[in-house]
């Protein structure tokens, strides 16, 4: 008994250890993860988008989705507010007061892209029980396969972006997300929405690469003409020329939750643009899968409280008369 | 002679029959849902992808279901001997509790044709807290039958295969303690990935600690509330000495239970939010009122040997662990994007009643056909 007794103990003092200090440093957690060698994002400038939807239309195009009418008055229109099961991307506008000006925080208005930010330590592939959500090693694309998900949708609850979706109208219904065009890349084409996006504002690059392009951005001064590459970075497509904004002094996703491939720039603050701001710097799978190697590690300690069990048990059920066991009755 | 023996009485008695009409009517419900979608039936949506069917039929089911759990444990594992009247009763809850549990799992999922793959080496995650959850509510499901298979060989009158079986029980009890320890704190852990989308009332790395401790908390409450009514119920004698003892005991857990509770709270400066005028606050002192009130009560000696005070403490303690489950999973649970809303549809929620009718039908069924309930004298 007092081994099984000291086990049960060891196991509650290690959540003990761990949670007393669950705001941060300290807490029971594995290793964050690091970007993949060959990471490819995507740097979505706020203040470049003018809202219009091409991207939408290229993405549904691109991946075979249907268009999802809003009301059933006007069946043409392709009006999703929200991604869903199957809709991976949606542009979004914040709008303040008059809405007078764009990207203003007061009285204006900024538009925002919403589909998978292909997280560094990605929340829906620590979920996921059956490896449905897959990070390419090299790139670091997130992409989901149907063929091994059960739909059991803790991948939905679990992001914190909120990105997939289940097709709940659908018998048979699959989680939708965007893979990053995977199925382009891999023919060495551009993502379709930042292919069709005709000033820039989904730009398509290595991690690497747009980051550099986001702090030059931020470098510039405001007001000064810019050389914006459309497209792909490493394509040499013809630019779109502006004058750079009053940024936000920040790139959303180079730090925010462990990081994330899909980066954005904005002129109103990120949080209106609807993304979590005041985040830990590392991912919440680090907290969680913390727990889950300290408790699970090769099986080590459950095995050993297994084996204290057994011997505690063997011992209370053994040397008694048989009437103290429950199968022994039937002999008694 | 056995100490358990089946309680008389006929099957079909009115209660029986509305119940089972309940049961249908789930069904009914349930197969719409296979031929429309989760859609057609629920209220789930993106913002909400958990609903009732998760967090009542499942987490707070199989909580309901660790009474087999708390009792093996106390019987086998702490060698108290004189619980052991209890046991076939607990290990019959947590039967029902598991069974149906795995059952809603299979209802729930969007797509369940591909439950298998949790079994495939090739497709699981080894990181993933909900891998751990399935598989060890699956074995322990495998494991409480076994468990529970005495009473059927009993009346099968196999005795040779019970004895057989009897060599190696203390194995299967063992596994019985193990596996309801590690899923049931892993349902904890399963919550600790939504961050800062859970309340901090509720966001915890101690989460696992709790679920698990309340868990046991409810597994406990089960088998004086079980038994009480079953004496109620069927106008029998209840174990009232040995329930107000086992009350002793699981009151000094509760008093764990709490002082971690609180004392999380305290060490992560959430207290305030206790306060708070919002929804969260109310929902946090729901719950644990409902958890504080039993304590208080059943500290006296003379209350835990009161019948009715013992069953309402019970009953407390049981609906304190249900709102905790539905306050970290729903009420304190953020969507990554505002605008969405949940509550339960009323096909949603007839499929939850279904399940807990189905749960007492069998109970009937096996109680009136099997030697679960202690013997009457004996008792
Ligand atoms: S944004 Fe969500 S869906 Fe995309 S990788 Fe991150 S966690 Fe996964
Ligand atoms: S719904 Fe599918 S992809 Fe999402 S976590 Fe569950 S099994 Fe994985
Ligand atoms: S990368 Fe492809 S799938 Fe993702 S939003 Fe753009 S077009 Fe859609």
């Amino acid at each position: 008994m007092s081994m099984n007794r000291r086990d049960f103990l060891k196991l509650g003092a290690a959540s003990v250890a761990g949670a007393g200090v669950s705001g941060n440093a300290g807490a029971v957690m594995r290793e964050p993860l690091s970007l993949p060698p060959e990471a490819v994002g995507m740097l979505y400038d706020s203040t470049l988008c003018i809202g219009c939807k091409a991207c939408m239309s290229a993405c549904k195009q691109a991946n075979g989705l249907p268009p999802q009418p809003e009301g059933e008055d006007e069946p043409m229109w392709d009006s999703p507010v929200e991604t869903t099961g199957d809709t991976y991307n949606v542009i979004k506008v914040y709008i303040d007061g008059d809405a007078a000006q764009k990207d203003r925080e007061e009285n204006g208005f900024a538009f925002m892209k919403r589909h998978c930010l292909h997280c560094v330590d990605p929340s829906c592939i620590s979920a996921c029980p059956v490896s449905a959500m897959i990070k390419d090693p090299q790139t670091g694309v997130v992409s989901y396969n149907a063929d091994s998900c059960i739909g059991c949708r803790y991948c939905i609850a679990g992001c914190p972006f909120g990105i997939p979706k289940y097709q709940f109208d659908d018998p048979l219904g699959a989680i939708g997300k965007c893979s990053f065009c995977s199925h382009l890349q891999a023919k060495g084409l551009t993502p379709a929405c930042c292919d069709v996006c005709p000033t820039g504002a989904s730009l398509f690059g290595t991690v690497e690469d747009l980051k550099k392009e986001a702090h030059r951005r931020l470098e510039a001064t405001p007001g000064d003409n810019y050389v914006f590459p459309r497209g792909n970075l490493s394509e040499d497509r013809p630019p779109h020329e502006g004058a750079i904004p009053l940024y936000e002094q920040h790139v959303y996703g180079e730090k925010e939750l462990g990081g994330t491939q899909v980066m954005y720039m904005s002129a109103v603050p990120f949080e209106k643009l609807g993304l979590p701001v005041n985040v830990p710097e590392y991912g919440y799978p680090a907290i969680t899968e913390g727990i889950q190697h300290m408790l699970y590690q090769w099986m080590v300690a459950p095995i050993a409280v297994l084996a204290g069990l057994v011997y505690v048990v063997k011992r209370n059920t053994s040397g008694k008369s048989g009437g103290e066991h429950s199968s022994g009755e039937a002999e008694s | 002679m056995s100490e358990f023996q089946p309680v008389s009485g006929k099957l079909l008695t009115k209660p029986f029959v509305f119940l089972s009409l309940l049961v249908m009517l789930a069904f009914a419900i349930l197969g719409a849902r296979f031929l429309f979608g989760l859609g057609a039936v629920t209220n789930l949506n993106d913002g909400y992808p958990w609903g009732i069917w998760v967090v009542i039929d499942v987490m707070i089911g199989t909580a309901f279901g660790c009474a087999g759990y708390a009792v093996a444990l106390m019987v086998y594992v702490l060698n108290k001997g004189e619980y052991h009247p209890l046991v076939r009763s607990a290990v019959l809850a947590g039967l029902f509790g598991y069974t149906l549990g795995g059952m809603a799992v299979i209802f729930d999922l969007g797509r369940y044709w591909q439950f298998y793959t949790l079994l495939m080496p090739g497709y699981i995650n080894l990181n993933s807290a909900m891998l751990e959850v399935a598989l060890c509510v699956m074995a322990y499901v495998v494991v409480l039958w076994i468990e529970f298979s005495p009473a059927f060989l009993e009346r099968l009158g196999l005795k040779d295969l019970n004895r057989k079986l009897g060599k190696l029980l203390f194995f299967i009890v063992a596994l019985g303690v193990l596996l309801p320890t590690m899923h049931q704190s892993s349902l904890g852990t399963l919550a600790t990935v939504f961050g800062h989308r859970l309340e901090p009332l509720w966001q915890t790395q101690l989460l696992p600690l709790l679920f698990l401790l309340s868990a046991l908390l409810m597994g406990f409450a089960i088998v004086p509330f079980e038994s009480l009514l079953a004496s109620f119920g069927f106008a029998r004698r209840s174990e009232t000495p040995l329930l107000a003892r086992l009350a002793g005991a699981f009151t000094i857990l509760l008093g764990v239970y709490l002082v971690i509770r609180f004392g999380d709270i305290i060490v992560r400066g959430a207290l305030g939010d206790a306060f708070a005028l919002n929804t969260f606050a109310v929902a946090f002192w729901l719950e644990n009122i409902l958890f504080i009130a039993p304590f208080v009560v059943l500290l006296k000696k003379e209350n835990r040997y009161n019948q009715r005070i013992l069953f309402a403490s019970a009953t407390s303690l049981l609906l304190a662990g249900s709102i905790y489950r539905l306050n970290t999973y729903i009420v304190g649970f953020h969507p990554a994007v505002e605008g969405w809303s949940y509550f339960p549809s009323a096909a949603e929620i007839m499929v939850t009643v279904g399940i807990f009718s189905l749960e007492v039908v069998l109970y009937l069924i096996v109680v009136k056909k099997l030697p679960v309930l202690p013997r009457a004298e004996a008792a």
